[in-house]
């Protein structure tokens, strides 16, 4: 083989026609293997419930049975409800919306009192908010539902508004800090000496500068809040339950006579805000997962 | 009235003692530098003086008022930082602008204000940019003019000209000395460039390791250092130290550096005798040892040796002759059309009114 | 005013969030040795919750998926992973659409996943029907309703949902390796093979152990997966930990068994972030040191 080139980043070895065709056939099937589980749901959410039935969960729709989406969104009974996944998908937007602005927003001032500010015991207070990434749930559940009890919050959408921003606190405050910490401390000395104190200093000169991570937390925390299943089944409970909680509640429903055309259509809709943040936002998402995980 | 005094102030980091017990006034209207090496504790000092950090003990004075629980904000400073700090996403026009807008200085105060410190500094056509558009000058003058809109009774400078190139520094280092010829204030500026130091300076600080080594006019300094960290650190190539014993003959004062054949006698001046029959370190400059018919001064009694030469640098406007005196190695500055060869032996003259001693001991300057 | 506003605007997020941590995990740890079941008492039975819980069928069960589980995931995940990023840094055309399709999983929730997947590969409608369809009519794929093979179902969609995260980590990895290390292999004669193998893996070790820690992390805390593929069974087959908890404190009523479980979860991830972050922590001070 001949000495490769080195052109760019990422770029590796330039190797001979046949084996770069080899590469991109492997590179295409696997794709294809990673969609088959998107294309399946998507094909079956048009599907009606007895051809699927009599081929496979795995086919090309017959009859384009459409009618699935409205039956999902509005008119299938979950529990005696019979809502469709409407009212639980306003719920999870109803707490995803406010936990992820409130947790975003506390978590960038609270990364730039850490980070910029150094009040004293800042090192400290760091260490222990960020321990919060690792705790798991389980060692919360009974604290929350004691907590939730006694303010009143029990069954509400609230409570899982509060639930999720102060738990979110934990990634947010560690994005938000880690990237403050590239903002030059001199910027911050000589606002000080031109006469800014704390909030004007956030306000004029760490917020304008802090797009891109804002980006980071909101499209994370969206996504996480948006997701997580075992709070919201655990506090909520009938028609306060968020849309995944719902979903599992929907498979049990019709475990009997399962309605797959219909059960494909709410998974569609269950995983669309999410799919279409990351459609739109994949960049920021990928550089959340990658701050959260290598810091 | 002193614009600045700083009393015994110290300054500790956990176990470490950042600055020692550092004492200075200054009067109104000096240019004051505050030279060392990175690590001496002079950054630590301007912010101290700034009130960016509180000191372990010890006061600050600025303009007779003791400012030690008075915020930055209130001590009437303003600060040109290594980094500019210029706020990245503000324009020029608002960075220059922002602690008045802090201040509530009102509005047609505040333009006029800029306009007459983007007159002086002439960034008038800069104004609506943002930082990230200037050059490395630029982006220097802005942050003066941020400084200078201010019109406080103490400018302090951390460091300003490291990040420009070579050409660029020269340039401002004038223009800033210019400016304080013109508008008189008071200044401090740190720096670890002794050239700067001895260019800009009304009065040097030299620091090293959390003390005031010396605080002097910057001849003073280059000719009558302190002690040998003064003597090695301001001026380049540094001071040439040798260790000699001084003794009392019939025709005058003499050190002798070196020992047998090697043993090179000096003559000194009179001022030496007190220290007659003492080892000492014996300082010359690389400029009071030049090419053979050299004269220093009018009145030199001409005092010329014969030296092995190790290598001879031309440098374009002189020639650095690294040569042996005694045995100990030393520079000296010839002119650049005498060029001794390597390994040859040539005649130098001595400038040896600017001799200096220092104890061996405490490395003290003691004639 | 001014200084109150600022003070409570620092504190009360930090202390909401670092207390709730230290608070509720001392919580939970102290109800794990009192007798409650429905509702929280106060009380001690010292260690009886902990034997008691250790003791049940369940929870052994549960402990011996979660190796079984954990090591399948890990290792194959992150070898996916690798393998991934190994074929995308080949200067692929499209290197930005296959990026994203390989990492569109990880925006979707474990409750879809696991919905879907058991689909997929339940043999009454899934995979196995269509090939049977075909006409292969002998072929089985039954994993899912099968005791000893249901953990690898969890291991598969686990694979699907999270072999994309190491992907993007080790190709950030690959991409940081310098250039100049990689010319200079080229020029002391290094094939493709031998440049990966000897130069640009080794130096990649780092990423491979966080993104193994990381995978670990996901394994032990896995819950919604299981509870929307399998439900945990057939049987006991693919229960987790993280369900005992849930068990114990929501379903059998007993919070003093599953605070215990809960706390034996959070040890078990304490066996592998402590190393983890004493390891870090060695090699900064020797970077440090260097």
């Amino acid at each position: 083989m001949a000495l490769g080139s080195y052109t760019g980043k990422g770029a590796r070895p330039v190797r001979n026609a046949p084996t770069r065709v080899l590469l991109h056939a492997i590179a295409i099937l696997l794709a294809a293997a990673y969609l088959v589980p998107l294309a399946v749901v998507l094909l079956n959410s048009v599907r009606s419930a007895e051809e699927i039935a009599q081929t496979s969960m795995i086919g090309w729709p017959l009859a384009w049975a459409w009618g699935n989406y409205a039956t999902a969104w509005s008119d299938f009974c979950i529990a005696q409800t019979c809502t469709g996944i409407q009212p639980y998908m306003l719920n999870s937007a109803l707490v995803t919306v406010p936990a992820t602005i409130l947790s975003t927003l506390l978590g960038a001032v609270a990364g730039y009192a850490i980070s910029l500010w150094r009040f004293p015991g800042h090192a400290w207070i760091f260490g222990l908010v960020t321990l919060g990434v690792f705790l798991p749930e389980q060692m919360r559940l009974i604290p929350w539902t004691i907590v939730l009890r006694d303010v009143g919050l029990s069954n509400t959408l609230t409570g899982l508004v509060a639930i999720h921003t102060i738990q979110g606190l934990s990634f947010t405050t560690l994005f938000c800090r880690n990237y403050y910490l590239s903002i030059p401390q001199d910027l911050i000395k000589a606002a000080k000496i031109d006469g800014a104190g704390f909030f004007r200093i956030f306000a004029r000169i760490v917020l304008p500068l802090s797009p891109p991570i804002l980006i980071v937390s909101t499209i994370w925390q969206f996504t996480g809040i948006w997701n997580e299943f075992l709070y919201g089944v655990t506090f909520t409970t009938g028609t306060q339950q968020p849309i995944t909680a719902a979903l599992i509640a929907l498979t049990a429903a019709v475990a009997d006579a399962p309605q797959y055309g219909v059960q494909s259509a709410a998974v569609v809709l269950a995983a669309l805000p999410t799919l279409l943040v990351y459609l739109f936002g994949g960049r920021y998402f990928v550089r959340g997962l990658t701050a959260g995980a290598v810091k | 009235m002193a614009a600045l005094a700083i009393r015994d102030v110290r300054k500790r980091f956990g176990t470490t003692e950042v600055l020692k017990g550092v004492g200075l006034e200054i009067e109104n209207g000096e240019f004051t530098v505050i030279v060392g090496p990175s690590g001496c504790g002079k950054s630590t000092l301007l912010n101290i003086i700034a009130g960016l950090e509180k000191p372990t003990s010890g006061t600050v004075e600025i303009g007779g008022r003791i400012v030690d629980d008075v915020a930055p904000k209130d001590r009437d400073i303003a600060m040109v930082f290594q980094s500019y700090a210029l706020y990245p996403s503000m324009t020029v026009r608002q960075n220059i602008v922002f602690g008045m807008e802090c201040r509530n200085v009102p509005k047609p105060q505040r333009a006029e204000a800029l306009a007459r410190v983007a007159r002086l500094l002439q960034i008038e056509p800069l104004l609506d940019r943002k930082p990230a558009q200037l050059s490395g000058g630029q982006r220097q003058r802005v942050a003066m003019g941020r400084a200078l809109v201010r019109d406080p009774l103490l400018f302090l400078f951390d460091e300003p000209l490291s990040n420009l190139d070579a050409k660029l520094r020269v340039e401002m280092r004038m223009e800033i000395k210019q400016l304080h010829h013109r508008i008189g204030s008071t200044m401090v500026y740190v720096t670890h460039d002794q050239i700067e130091a001895m260019t800009m300076a009304t009065r040097i600080a030299v620091m090293h390791q959390g003390e005031v080594q010396q605080f002097a006019d910057p001849d003073t300094v280059y000719n009558r250092p302190a002690n040998l960290f003064v003597a090695g650190f301001m001026g380049a190539p540094p001071m040439n130290i040798f260790s000699a014993r001084v003794e009392a003959t019939p025709n005058g004062v003499q050190a002798t550096i070196g020992q047998g054949e090697n043993a090179v006698a000096l003559a000194l001046p009179d001022t030496c005798k007190p220290h007659a029959g003492r080892a000492v370190m014996l300082g010359l400059r690389p400029d009071c040892i030049a090419e053979e018919h050299r004269r220093f001064g009018a009145d030199a009694a001409g005092l010329t040796i014969e030296a092995p030469v190790e290598m001879s640098e031309p440098t374009g406007a002189e020639t650095i002759v690294v040569l042996r005196i005694g045995g100990e190695r030393a520079l000296a500055r010839v002119s650049p059309d005498t060029r001794p060869a390597a390994g040859s032996r040539a005649r130098f003259s001595l400038d040896m009114r600017r001799v200096c001693l220092f104890d061996p001991g405490t490395g003290m300057l003691i004639a | 005013m001014r200084r109150i506003a600022e003070y409570v605007t620092i504190w009360v997020p930090l202390l909401l969030s670092a207390g709730h941590v230290v608070l509720f995990t001392a919580w939970t740890t102290w109800m794990s040795f009192t007798p409650s079941t429905l509702m929280p008492v106060s009380g001690w039975v010292g260690w009886r919750n902990y034997t008691a819980v250790l003791g049940t069928r369940n929870w052994s069960i549960a402990f011996d998926n979660l190796l079984l589980f954990g090591a399948g995931f890990v290792v194959l995940t992150a070898l996916t992973g690798l393998g991934l990023a190994i074929l995308l840094d080949q200067r692929i055309r499209g290197e930005n659409v296959l990026r994203s399709v390989f990492l569109y999983p990880m925006a979707v929730s474990f409750v879809v996943t696991g919905t879907v997947w058991s689909w997929l590969l339940n043999p009454g409608m899934g995979v196995q029907k269509l090939v049977n369809g075909w006409g292969w009519t002998g072929f089985r794929f039954d994993w899912l309703i099968d005791r000893d093979m249901a953990i690898w179902t969890v291991v598969i969609a686990g694979i699907w949902q999270a072999s994309g995260f190491a992907m993007a980590l080790f190709l950030a990895g690959l991409r940081s390796v310098e250039g100049d290390l990689i010319k200079a292999a080229q020029i002391d004669g290094a094939g493709p093979i031998r440049l990966y193998t000897r130069v640009i893996l080794p130096s990649l070790w780092p990423i491979a152990v966080a993104v193994f820690v990381i995978l670990l992390q996901f394994a032990i805390k896995t819950f919604d997966l299981v509870r929307a593929l399998t439900g945990g069974g057939p049987g006991l087959a693919t229960q987790l930990p993280a369900l005992v908890v849930y068990d114990f404190m929501f379903q059998r009523g007993h919070i003093g068994r599953g605070s215990a479980a809960a706390v034996l979860m959070l040890l078990t991830l304490l066996g592998v972030l402590l190393p983890y972050g004493a390891w870090k922590l060695y090699r900064q001070r020797r970077a440090a040191r260097a």
